[in-house]
């Protein structure tokens, strides 16, 4: 009898495990493996060659470039997201004026595509035709090219993530609100106390498991969003809006170098894994409130 | 008598909250609004902002007839609905093992499902590019789906509802003889809806919007989505008319935009839940 139900359990998972295995565990193994070997071309297969794509990476200039930019696109997306993802879900959740209207304005950019946030906002940032472009004029700026000059591509892309995400994680911000006791903002009204303490005190502390999910979905998106490059500066001008998922494109499908790609792959996963470890082994422990 | 006013007063927004929030709100959908202009008014309209400009859907035409947008269409309604289809069912099963059997292995099983939920298929792409050529599927719809096909979340997600499901209406069903997949089914997934309603609504607005591996794994119109549609499109440099990007922009966002604006209420309340966990 165990031993027929502990059969049907695993048949259940086979389908589901099969897949799994098949396309993230293998994967992730051999993308390891492979990073130890050259890329095979031709009828060359692939040797193996210890380090050597670690070398190659390390000597990369682009891929230090990539990184460098990757970090700064999250330090800057993942507090400003955040950030106003709170700002909007402390607003929302108020009977303010437009209530409906601003919940829907501050959502609308989280269901589109990046692909098309990525269009609108090109056009937006167009030179000359653009509306940035006609504000700036209107206001008697001189012209600037935003996604064309290196020193603003990066702040320009960034933007566009911290529009697409601050109304995802209000989301949640929002849930976590409406869950509050309502008679812990009686007991501060009785008790005199001022907005600002009464988010500090209450609010904020008793959103501390939402800041720590939401912070760790923000990581983990500030490594894996890249759709936009695509569309807006291709990595450019001159690597200056390069991020790592979007160079480990370019090595492993425009230069079809990849096993240089694997290696790149390995380092990924180890930032996300790290992510997860963390969370799982100190976040989780340290933050109840539930 | 006299607290009952300042308690109703006390914490909300004042006059400068909601100013700020309406600017914020106004700034967040300008780039919306600049689009929709652009898209509905002629070319030589598009960046000049007057009431008395003619609307119009040509932009819309002319974008439909300059690629094969009804393919893409197709391809991303047929990718979403086979995608959040197998995710359901599998997803099903598997968390349904999880939640009611216990059997050797199962710790393991679990800990390698959630493995996915930190390295996700869009980091793999390499090679699970080379497994799509090696199974001579490249170019495929069924490549694009494949890697999504075993969804951790949804196994975790389902697998946290039906362990809040009480046992006592499983056993209540084995007694009048019913076998594991009747009381599944009767049982376990209407008891379920809510959760598969929000985790449909989030795998399909994931996959009407994703674009990174379809890009990779596509290379003609037969099989490509929308997304990977939109930038082939809106990437060739032969004199671009924005109106008619936008228009086509618009156009591949639509379904989604409409169904949110139609089910605020659903999306707002999926992502939640789904958030939540």
């Amino acid at each position: 009898m165990r031993n027929r139900a502990a059969v049907h359990a695993w048949l259940m998972l086979l389908p589901a495990l099969v897949l799994l295995v098949g396309f993230t565990h293998w994967p992730a193994v051999s993308t390891l493996f492979d990073s130890f070997h050259s890329t095979p071309r031709g009828g060359r297969p692939a040797v193996w060659v210890g380090l050597e794509n670690y070398q190659v990476m390390a000597s990369d200039p682009v891929f230090w470039k990539a990184v460098r930019n990757n970090l700064i696109f999250a330090s800057a997306t993942i507090p400003a997201s955040i950030g106003l993802a709170l700002l909007m879900a402390l607003w929302v959740n108020e009977r303010i004026a437009g209530r409906a209207f601003l919940r829907m304005a501050y959502f609308t950019p989280t269901v589109l595509p990046m692909i098309a946030v990525a269009n609108i906002w090109l056009f937006f940032y167009t030179p000359q035709y653009g509306l940035l472009e006609q504000i700036t004029g209107a206001l008697g700026l001189p012209s600037h090219n935003w996604l064309g000059s290196p020193s603003t591509a990066l702040g320009a892309v960034t933007v566009v993530a911290i529009w697409k995400e601050a109304g995802f994680f209000m989301i949640f911000y929002l849930a976590a609100l409406q869950t509050l006791n309502p008679s812990l903002r009686e007991a501060a009204a009785i008790e005199g106390a001022s907005r600002w303490y009464f988010f500090r005190r209450v609010q904020w502390p008793l959103l501390m498991p939402t800041t720590l999910f939401v912070l760790v979905n923000a990581f983990i998106n500030a490594f894996r969003m890249v759709d936009h490059l695509f569309v807006m500066t291709r990595g450019g001008p001159d690597n200056a809006s390069i991020l790592l998922l979007y160079h480990l494109y370019e090595v492993g499908f425009s230069f079809w170098d990849t096993a240089y790609a694997s290696a790149i792959t390995v380092v990924l996963v180890v930032v996300l894994a790290g992510i997860a470890l963390f969370q799982f082994f100190v976040l989780d422990k340290r933050v109840h409130y539930k | 008598m006299k607290s009952e006013p300042r308690r109703l007063v006390y914490n909300e927004p004042t006059w400068l909250d909601t100013l700020a929030a309406w600017l914020l709100a106004l700034l967040w959908v300008l780039p919306l609004v600049y689009a929709f202009w652009t898209a509905f008014h002629p070319a030589e309209y598009s960046t000049r902002f007057d009431l008395t400009a003619p609307l119009g859907i040509d932009n819309f035409r002319r974008a439909w007839a300059a690629a094969p947008f009804a393919r893409y269409f197709f391809n991303t309604t047929v990718l979403v609905v086979m995608i959040l289809a197998v995710q359901l069912v599998l997803g099903t099963l598997a968390a349904y093992a999880f939640a009611r059997y216990r059997f050797p292995g199962r710790n393991v099983a679990f800990a390698l499902v959630l493995v996915q939920l930190m390295i996700m298929p869009d980091i793999l792409v390499v090679e699970n590019y080379k497994t799509m050529a090696r199974l001579g599927l490249v170019d495929t719809l069924l490549a694009i789906g494949l890697p999504y096909f075993a969804s951790a979340f949804a196994i975790f997600l389902l697998r946290q509802t039906f362990l809040g499901i009480p046992k006592e209406l499983d056993e209540a069903a084995r007694v009048e003889g019913a076998s594991a997949m009747q009381v599944l089914w009767r049982v376990y997934v209407p008891l379920a809806k809510p959760v598969y309603t929000a985790f449909a609504l989030v795998s399909v607005s994931f996959h009407w919007n994703n674009f990174l591996w379809p890009l990779i794994v596509t290379n003609s119109p037969n099989a490509r989505p929308l997304t990977v549609g939109l930038q082939v499109f809106s990437s060739v440099d032969q004199g671009v008319d924005w109106s008619i990007i936008t228009a086509a922009t618009i156009m591949t966002s639509a379904p989604l935009l409409v169904a949110f604006l139609l089910f605020q209420r659903q999306f707002v309340q999926s992502f939640m839940r789904a958030g939540i966990k």
